[in-house]
């Protein structure tokens, strides 16, 4: 060999920074995310006595509390859809978005072993941590599609947004994962404070009930919770029962954006220092 | 060395890293940062206030350069910074000043199985490994045969890696990243697992990489595996570079400075000497019988060990008598003066005297030995002293054919060794039928 190859040439310095996100290393990785997303799949349920029954026990099991205190007992009005479909409707992104978080938000504490040891673009760990409950929500979705065929209802030409409205919360967790997952790095905190968050959000979103109970002049400050645009799209595209994503929706696509950017420029200024910190 | 100076595959440049102390910045609770005053400008001073005098650097102004192609070697006492500067140059962790250039795609084996999870199976976690170490899906499905049959576990391919020995998961962990192909391949401490068998194939691997144009850094407290497979070294002590040249010098060095401490002591104020009314000890040294003696001694190394010593009872009779203990406390021999000419048996006028013992090459093994001194007079032991001397004994890698592991025995003589054939096989048949 007389003549050297081209090889590509790093530099390898503090503070380092090429943009919010370096494509092209993600490129040359992408068979990773392949893999740690397989990964979680598949070890998600290993060693339980379910297995993946779990995905859609979680929503389904939540359905039926939900409709027994809230439904029965709170007599909360869900229209002209029957509570187990309204509630499970909205179920099934919500266990998404809720489990995405979680999982997303301790990945990176979890693969301590790896990040001390070998590089690769550290954001790869949440996203697969997300992209793995994709799976999950297909399961519990199958299981909606039987209720609906149960209780005779027919979905409108608007079911065809489903997709955007799932990848618009997977962004969503994705966005929320990147800030925990870095924060949890520093902060252990995080881990504790999780459910407690999550629980939160549970009830300011529209799971349990429908969102015409909060007041019309909130609904601009409502839809800064993003999962409202998700949970009412789902309502809309599936039961039809709800008018159409709207001005809230957009503010909820605004939020998404600002915290899908803050959570990288944040997580790129953390991860130089996860394996010192980790 | 560097023919081409367009070949660099790295090069480093007063490359630093400093941590917090305790080694790694440990992370915080929230509290902490809470309560840490209100003020972020303040906080910031005040942090660096700390972080002038609560740091340390792991690393300090360290550069060097390898040419694309050569096995370069990192050694150094544990805590030198070695590790150190293998994890900034896979980019595990950043430095905190200086560069590093790296020309292509780095592999590192860093503890290998890291990136292993117990409840996928071997085939599983060759995929999963190899695609945190950087692989491409397609390579790893063209190299799969390759990697189970050099580990060795065809046969638990599909089992989950939980149920597989340490041993296994080592050799599997290995396989997967020796055939990982990177420009520059950086191993840390990989000899350490497996048996003699699969450490021979591991340092075949290494070498092929070598000898294939791969640029290797080896990091190892291996002497043997270091020598034998880089042509240069670099010694890193407190984070900076000592020494940076040819294998043997460097490591000659690096080992003998590291196991001076014990190999030559002079007592020059006789009233404080060791010893008693009767006889004092002025010097002990043991060193190479032949060149410089700091020179590191191995297994095939004749030694002298020398002790001078003050008689001050005119008319005795004395015998040093030496116990030399391995480092499992093992008495590997007692050494007497019987054989010697000119005083055995003399009475001693006062006097200083020096005895020299002269251990002969290729009978120790390799390892620290230490040496007891007892003083015999009138067949009565009137003083000992336990370590003496203390000296290490480096093995050769020249007298091993390949072998890496540790060389059992106490000690290691070259023994004469003949092998005849007596009858042939057709013949005995023939004979005995």
């Amino acid at each position: 060999m007389t003549t050297s190859p081209a090889l590509p040439v790093t530099v390898i310095r503090a503070r380092r920074t090429k943009g919010l996100v370096d494509w092209s290393e993600l490129w040359a990785y992408r068979d990773l995310v392949y893999f740690l997303t397989w990964r979680d799949i598949k070890v998600r349920y290993k060693q339980t006595a379910l297995g993946a029954a779990w995905a859609v026990l979680q929503p389904f099991l939540t359905m039926v509390v939900f409709s027994i205190f809230f439904g029965r007992l709170a007599g909360i009005d869900s229209g002209n859809v029957p509570y187990p479909v309204f509630a499970y409707t909205a179920l099934v992104p919500w266990t998404f978005f809720a489990n995405a978080v979680t999982q997303a938000s301790n990945s990176l504490v979890q693969q301590e072993s790896i990040l001390t040891k070998v590089y690769f673009p550290r954001v790869i760990v949440p996203s697969a941590a997300v992209l793995a409950g994709l799976v999950d929500i297909t399961v519990a979705f199958s299981v909606l599609v039987a209720m609906m065929l149960a209780f005779g209802i027919v979905p409108t030409v608007a079911v065809m947004t489903l997709p955007l409205l799932v990848a618009f919360a997977a962004m969503t967790a994705f966005a929320v994962g990147l800030w925990l997952s870095a924060l949890n790095v520093r902060y252990r905190d995080v881990r504790y404070t999780l459910p407690f968050i999550v629980q939160v959000w549970l009830f300011a979103s529209p799971v349990a009930y429908p969102s015409s109970l909060v007041p019309e002049a909130l609904r601009p400050l409502y839809g800064i919770n993003p999962m409202v645009g998700v949970i009412d799209g789902f309502r809309w595209a599936l039961l039809g029962d709800v008018e159409a994503p709207g001005w809230s929706f957009l503010v909820s696509v605004g939020v998404v954006i600002a915290l899908l950017v803050g959570g990288l420029a944040y997580f790129r200024r953390m991860e130089r220092s996860f394996a010192d910190a980790v | 060395m560097p023919s081409e100076v367009s070949n660099v595959a790295l090069r480093v440049d007063g490359l630093g890293k400093r941590y917090q102390l305790g080694e790694r910045e440990s992370y915080l609770a929230l509290r902490d940062v809470l309560s840490r005053g209100v003020s972020a400008s303040l906080r910031r001073s005040r942090r660096r206030d700390r972080a002038a005098d609560s740091s340390f650097w792991a690393l300090r102004d360290v550069s060097f350069e390898v040419p694309s192609g050569e096995a370069i070697a990192i050694v150094g006492r544990n805590g030198a910074g070695k590790s150190t500067l293998l994890k900034i140059l896979s980019r595990i962790t950043e430095p905190t000043e200086g560069q590093a250039v790296v020309a292509g795609r780095v592999g590192a084996l860093l503890e290998v199985g890291t990136g292993f999870h117990p409840e996928l199976t071997g085939r599983e976690n060759v995929a999963l490994n190899g695609a945190i170490l950087g692989m491409r899906r397609r390579e790893i499905q063209s190299k799969f045969d390759e990697i189970v049959d050099f580990a060795g576990v065809e046969r638990f391919v599909d089992t989950p890696v939980k149920r597989y020995s340490s041993g296994m998961r080592a050799r599997l962990a290995f396989a997967v990243a020796a055939f990982l192909e990177t420009d520059i391949l950086v191993v840390d401490e990989v000899l350490a697992v497996g048996d003699a068998e699969f450490q021979k194939k591991c340092m075949g691997k290494m070498g092929d990489a070598a000898h294939g144009g791969r640029t290797v850094l080896f990091v190892s407290h291996n002497m043997t595996a270091v020598e034998s497979l880089c042509r240069r070294a670099v010694w890193l002590d407190g984070g900076r570079v000592v020494a940076d040249g040819p294998t043997p010098d460097v490591v000659g060095r690096y080992l003998s400075t590291s196991f001076s401490a014990l190999s030559e002591r002079t007592w020059p104020d006789l009233e404080s000497a060791p010893g008693t009314d009767a006889v004092r000890i002025r010097r002990a040294a043991v060193r190479p019988e032949f060149g410089d003696p700091s020179d590191p001694i191995d297994v095939r190394t004749p030694v002298a060990m020398e002790f001078e010593y003050w008689n001050l009872r005119p008319g005795a009779l004395l015998n040093l008598s030496l116990h030399v203990y391995n480092a499992q406390g093992v008495m590997v021999f007692n050494a007497l003066p019987y054989l010697e000419k000119e005083w055995q048996g003399r009475p001693f006028p006062r006097g200083l005297y020096r005895d020299t013992c002269h251990i002969p090459g290729d009978l120790l093994n390799d390892g620290t030995y230490r040496v007891e001194l007892l003083v015999i007079s009138d067949s009565r032991t009137i003083y000992k002293q336990d370590e003496v001397l203390v000296f290490e004994v480096r093995d050769d890698p020249r007298s091993r054919d390949g072998w890496f592991g540790a060389w059992e025995g106490t000690v290691r003589p070259q023994l004469g060794w003949e092998t005849e054939q007596l009858v042939d096989s057709d013949a005995a048949v023939g004979e005995h039928r």
